[in-house]
């Protein structure tokens, strides 16, 4: 299986500053991929070097076995943070606009938009507008989908259903790559790739990527002497229902810091969220701070 | 209960204990639009109450009443005085052109803190929010997330009995997010109640109690567990979406596909090459949404 993506040792310098280092990542057909990472981790320069709008300063870049131009751009389907919808078009111009530029035929609006169909999109709900941008990024069926925070701010029914069409672009062949902040959503990826300070700091399933971790669940009487407690220990707190969970230390460190407070210290299986802030904290620090 | 009340007392309802703050059956209408029909939700002292729902599901206009910022049309709404309350609305309410520390004096001032004690509790948080090293900075040269940090710090600051915050993580990177939940684990563990909204469940699952909301209606309420437990039906894990009219019941999980079964009991077993599983949050909450569509449940 070649790859419709695929970057090899891509590294990408601003200044003295090196946004991305010795990156290698690969999409195959019908395969999706999440690329994950705080602000500032690179996710946003290397997509940009996938799509051709930023050049790397060493290592390559390929889609679909050549380098980026406005040929490769022209096989790819983009859904921008912003959406890139046009606010006061309606959303079947806006396809018509979209289905122009890449000489594609017109495409049927998708249910859920179509009574929208005459109203202007900027005045659409969150859930509609993002409705659009997919059917628009997908109009001239391309081959690599390239998806950044897809569903944002929409509802969970609304996020079901638009990850129904990504499954479906993959199923019929297409690579997907989704950047989120947001380890539900990592959870629909096949594969992922986790990015911190620029390098890769791990890839694969989300069940490979958190493999045996364990972490601490505290149910205590009174959950805010318990968070006062462990505070006061120098250990991470988090809430989790009417719990706590303490990533990183061990349950013996819990009880010294829990003393006489009544509570259940248990371990549990690590999510992919504290999984995900064990890597990256690894990380050094970056060399400009913000 | 009808009538015209948004009122401003602390509210004991059992005549001891702390105040529970909270909207009762509250009615919102906006011309022809419904926003918020008959919707209840307490806040406890020391807890996080989660609303979950879509844009358009009424989150932030039971918000602004429970802040005050909107009187209901009908209903009653149980909250501090407005000096015991801290709100964040959805543009987050930061001076774009004052510093960080300067928003935060600002606020303090305004709350009649002493700066002494201002500027403690704001290097606190500042501090463990990773904004430390930006507190000269303006804030509208913040990061979105950043931001989000700073007016959650800024409503909190007074340490208030009730806080409510509209989506404040919508957007956030993992990093800031985390430090937006540990100020909001802090001002609950130090006695506040919490409101917040979400349209992400695993960050709901992490709340005492979840309202879940759909076109102005709640859809369910309680504790995650008493959610999951109050699921009508069964579902099936399937490997490939269903045919027909199932096909209106299912939606994509995790790479394979949910059926949801709304006239089976959760213990029937299935036929072959369909199982039962214990829905989590996210399955209960997207039923609730697929019960509430026409067309959705029978």
């Amino acid at each position: 299986m070649s790859a419709l993506a695929s970057c090899s040792k891509v590294t990408k310098r601003f200044g003295r500053f090196t946004a991305v280092r010795e990156v290698d990542l690969q999409v195959g057909p019908g395969e999706i991929v999440g690329l994950l990472g705080a602000n500032g981790a690179g996710k946003t320069t290397l997509i940009r070097m996938l799509l051709g709008l930023l050049s790397t300063s060493s290592g390559e870049v390929a889609l679909f076995g050549e380098p980026p131009s406005r040929l490769t751009r022209s096989r790819i389907g983009y859904v921008p943070q912003g959406l890139g919808l046009y606010d006061d078009l309606s959303p079947a111009e806006n396809m018509a606009f979209a289905a122009a530029i890449f000489g594609a035929g017109g495409t049927a609006l998708p249910a859920p938009v179509r009574p929208y169909a005459r109203e202007l999109v900027g005045s659409l709900p969150l859930g509609v507008q993002r409705q659009v941008a997919f059917a628009q990024a997908l109009a001239h069926h391309p081959d690599l989908l390239v998806l950044d925070e897809p569903t944002s701010g929409v509802g969970p029914l609304s996020r079901a259903r638009l990850w129904e069409t990504i499954g479906d672009a993959a199923e019929a062949g297409a690579g997907v790559l989704v950047t989120t902040h947001y380890m539900e959503e990592a959870q629909e990826c096949g594969r992922l790739v986790i990015m911190a300070d620029g390098r890769v700091v791990a890839a694969g399933t989300a069940a490979e990527i958190v493999g045996n971790r364990q972490v601490i669940v505290v149910e205590a009487e009174s959950w805010s002497a318990a968070f006062r407690a462990l505070e006061q220990a120098g250990l991470q707190v988090a809430l989790a229902g009417r719990g706590l969970r303490v990533p990183g230390a061990s349950s013996a460190q819990v009880r010294r810091a829990l003393g006489d407070l009544p509570a259940a210290v248990r371990q549990v299986p690590a999510t992919l969220e504290e999984r995900f802030f064990e890597l990256t904290q690894q990380a050094p620090a970056p060399e400009a701070a913000s | 209960m009808t009538g015209h009340d948004a009122m401003v007392a602390a509210a004991r309802p059992d005549g001891a204990g702390p105040p529970a703050w909270g909207a009762d059956e509250v009615c919102v209408v906006y011309g022809k639009t419904v926003a918020l029909d008959c919707v209840t939700v307490a806040a406890l002292p020391g807890q996080v109450t989660a609303v979950v729902g879509g844009d358009g599901a009424g989150k932030s206009t039971l918000l602004r009443c429970l802040a005050g910022a909107l009187t209901p049309d009908s209903g009653t709404v149980r909250r501090p005085v407005k000096e015991r309350s801290g709100y964040f609305p959805a543009s987050s309410g930061i001076y774009p052109d004052l510093t960080v520390a300067e928003n935060l004096d600002f606020r303090a001032r305004g709350y009649g803190i002493s700066r002494q004690v201002a500027r403690q509790r704001a290097a606190e948080y500042l501090d463990r929010a990773g904004l430390a090293r930006a507190s000269g900075r303006l804030a509208g040269q913040l990061s979105g997330g950043m931001r989000q940090k700073l007016a959650v710090i800024a409503a909190m600051l007074h340490h208030p009995d009730l806080i409510v915050l509209d989506e404040p993580t919508t957007g956030v990177d993992p990093v800031s997010r985390s430090g937006l939940w540990w100020l909001i684990a802090r001002a609950a563990a130090e006695g506040c109640a919490i409101v917040l909204a979400t349209t992400y469940l695993d960050e709901a699952e992490r709340c005492a109690s979840v309202l879940v909301l759909d076109s102005g209606t709640v859809l369910a309420s309680g504790t995650a567990e008493k959610i999951v437990a109050a699921m009508p039906g069964s579902l099936r894990a399937v490997a490939a979406r269903p045919e027909g009219e199932p096909a209106a019941r299912s939606w994509r999980r995790a790479g394979t596909w949910r059926g949801w079964d709304p006239d089976s009991g959760r213990l029937d077993a299935g036929p072959a090459g369909r199982h039962v599983i214990t829905p989590d949050l996210q399955d209960a909450v997207t039923v609730a949404a697929l019960a509430a569509t026409p067309g959705g449940a029978a």
